[in-house]
């Protein structure tokens, strides 16, 4: 039973804050996914809890205690680096039972333990070897193993398959998650793919210089993103924002590209919404991922005219640069749906898929339709 | 690279053994003549042209190690009837020496000032190479205020001829009674390697990457045992690579040796050259006493010579 708080906790390094206001509840047996860019202070954050930081203020809280005034070697909380940071000098066993011997624990206790981890990892047979023999995933499986072996109350990891080739990193994903839920631990995982983040979290946070962005769980971030930043961070390809208009149109409302002669159609309670959240016409931003722009070859109801620009395709599915007014809106189709650059085509946008923001704060106007 | 060799290529190489074969018996050639001089019976040792081929003998050691005195007839068969194994090596020789005092066996100098000489350079080995890892690591892993300019302070130490203060150390030594100390000498070369094992230890400090440590430390570790674990095992190449270094150093140490030294506490360098200068130089003697002088370094050597040679402890972190 692990709970982890974050209670305005700062960070500077130098004159450069790196953390801000940072306040993050964790509960127990949770796996949460800190993503953000290089430098965003996710795996300062990391090292804060793990105690190989000092804060400039706030509390960091176990259980409910404030930590961060003891040791790293107090907190028990294991860590896996990027590195790995196998201790070169020692076979794989005795790295695993290195943090056992902290424990002073006997060498049957010690040799029971290393040898029950080993197999859960499924790395027996490496158990004589040294780090400088093993393959990336191995490594990788060792350095868990080190992490796992001492149960910990939590797990900290940082960008722990970064450092792997891209198949591996598939499998060890995988992996991770077996384990995760087999052996049930807290467990913070700081990334910056979004993939990786998607698939492992129960919960996301997403921090940029600095400040947290958003927490929610993967669908949650993805479908209702809190603002600009998280839309365009999280989901691949891209999410498409342009600025826009939205105007009333007879029964309904549309929702004008800048630069477009004609606008989408949307349900009419779109503009009810926008004043409620009190938005201003000129700040306005759409947002909408590829798979919410509808692509038809044929003219049809609520269709307008585009012209195909560029086509990448990705095997599965094409993505499709369409000219709207002087806006690039990019459509995912099946592939091969357009033939090839150039032709018209009639794209219409899915309101459901839809985003609002307010461009000068970034914030979503949280419009759902 | 190219798949196939050429003929020129191999010429090429063929070229480069031959060179380096030339330069290694040009580096050799000196310890050659001391080895072979210190097994050449007395009258063979200045030849002209070299004797190369003789029957080696190790009187020239017996006489390193016992005190004896010249005389002017050669041993009567009684007397060379009393003497012991060895001594009869000296008198086999044609020499017309015999031992000095009444009888008992008397040591020479030298086993002293050898003894002074492991005793001076380990413990300023030790020491040194203990300070500087430390310090290194401190530089290494702390921000420390005005670290630059302590690292060139520390350097600076280096900056000037040591020799230039031999005096004032003297003066200095002499009114706390450092001279002719073993404690005296092992002073001066531990604060005179200190700074070149401070710089040699900070490179191979930083090039340890600090996860090592980190990892230990959330593993349950304190730093310091964090440091023993983990740092010193994954530092002795570099340690000992310094050990070499500051061994070789103070072993070999002269000036300050002559200087500080006269007795009790002088090392074998100062002692060495100053047997040529009583009576005829017998230059079996010195090169026996210089040949023995050469092994501690390079048994030192050999034996490290796997740390020396650099890469064993890299490759387990992943880049």
């Amino acid at each position: 039973m692990t709970q982890i708080e974050l209670r305005g906790v700062q960070k500077f390094f130098g004159a450069v804050q790196v953390i801000k206001d940072l306040n993050l509840k964790i509960d127990d047996n949770e796996f949460i996914v800190l993503l953000g860019q290089s430098g965003c202070g996710k795996t300062t954050t990391l090292r804060a809890i793990a105690g190989l930081e000092t804060i400039d203020g706030g509390d960091v809280l176990i259980d409910g205690k404030p930590v961060q005034h003891l040791k790293a070697a107090d907190r028990d909380i294991a860590m896996v680096f990027q590195s790995f940071s196998l201790y070169p000098h020692m076979s794989v066993y005795e790295n695993i039972a290195f943090p056992l011997r902290a424990m002073r624990k006997s060498k049957s206790e010690i040799d029971g333990e290393v040898r029950s981890v080993a197999k859960v990892l499924q790395i027996n047979d490496l158990l004589g070897r040294k780090p400088s023999a093993l393959s990336g995933g191995d490594m990788q499986r060792v350095a868990i193993g080190r992490a796992l072996v001492r149960r910990p109350k939590a797990m900290l990891m940082d960008e722990p398959i970064g450092a792997l080739d891209a198949k591996l990193r598939e499998e060890m994903r995988a992996e991770i998650k077996r384990l995760h839920i087999k052996q049930g631990s807290t467990t913070i995982y700081v990334t910056h793919d979004q993939i990786e983040a998607m698939s492992l979290a129960d919960r996301i946070v997403i921090m940029h210089e600095g400040v947290l962005q958003q927490v929610g769980s993967p669908s949650e971030v993805y479908k209702h993103p809190a603002n600009l930043f998280v839309a365009q961070f999280v989901g691949s390809p891209v999410m498409n924002v342009a600025n826009a208009a939205v105007t009333m149109n007879g029964s309904g409302a549309r929702v004008t590209v800048d630069g477009a002669a004609e606008g989408f159609l949307f349900p009419a309670e779109l503009v009810g919404q926008l004043d409620a959240a009190s938005a201003g016409q000129d700040r306005l931003a759409l947002g909408i991922r590829p798979e919410g722009v509808m692509v038809s070859r044929e003219p049809a109801d609520g269709y307008l005219p585009v012209e195909a620009h560029i086509i990448e395709p990705l095997g599965s599915y094409d993505i499709v640069d369409l000219r709207v007014g002087t806006q690039m809106l990019r459509a995912r189709t099946r592939s091969g749906f357009v033939g090839k650059p150039g032709v018209q085509v009639f794209a219409r946008l899915d309101p459901a898929q839809a985003h609002f923001f307010d461009t000068a704060s970034g914030n979503s106007l949280g419009v759902r339709l | 690279m190219a798949a196939v060799t050429t003929s020129a290529e191999r010429s090429l190489n063929k070229l480069a053994i031959v060179g380096v074969l030339i330069v290694t018996i040009i580096f050799l050639a000196p310890i050659y003549w001391i080895a072979s001089t210190a097994f050449k019976p007395r009258n063979l040792a200045t030849t002209i042209p070299p004797t190369v081929v003789f029957q080696p003998e190790i009187s020239p050691f017996v006489k390193l190690f016992t005190k004896r005195s010249q005389l002017r007839t050669a041993p009567t068969p009684e007397q060379y009837a009393a003497a012991p194994w060895w001594e009869r090596l000296v008198f086999d020789g044609g020499e017309k020496v015999v031992r000095s005092g009444r009888g008992e066996v008397q040591w020479s100098g030298y086993p002293s000032r050898f003894m002074n000489s492991l005793i001076v350079a380990i413990t300023s080995t030790i020491l040194a190479v203990g300070m500087g890892t430390f310090t290194a690591y401190g530089f290494s892993r702390f921000k420390i205020k005005g670290e630059q300019d302590l690292l060139f302070f520390i350097l600076s130490t280096r900056m000037l001829p040591p020799v230039v203060v031999a005096i004032p150390m003297f003066l200095m030594y002499r009114v706390v009674g450092l001279n002719d100390t073993h404690w005296g000498l092992i002073i001066l070369y531990t604060a005179f390697n200190l700074s070149f094992s401070v710089w040699l230890m900070k490179g191979f400090m930083d090039e340890i990457p600090k996860e090592y440590e980190e990892a230990a430390l959330v593993d349950g570790y304190t730093r310091m045992e964090a440091f023993f674990k983990i740092v010193l095992p994954e530092a002795a190449t570099g340690i000992a690579a310094t050990a070499v270094f500051c061994f070789i150093t103070a072993w070999n140490e002269y000036a300050f040796a002559l200087i500080m030294t006269n007795r009790r506490a002088q090392t074998a360098p100062p002692f060495i050259p100053s047997q040529v200068g009583s009576g005829l130089p017998d230059w079996t003697v010195i090169a026996a006493g210089t040949f023995l002088f050469l092994l501690p370094v390079a048994i030192f050597t050999f034996l490290l010579r796997n740390h020396l040679l650099r890469g064993m402890s890299f490759g387990a972190i992943r880049k």
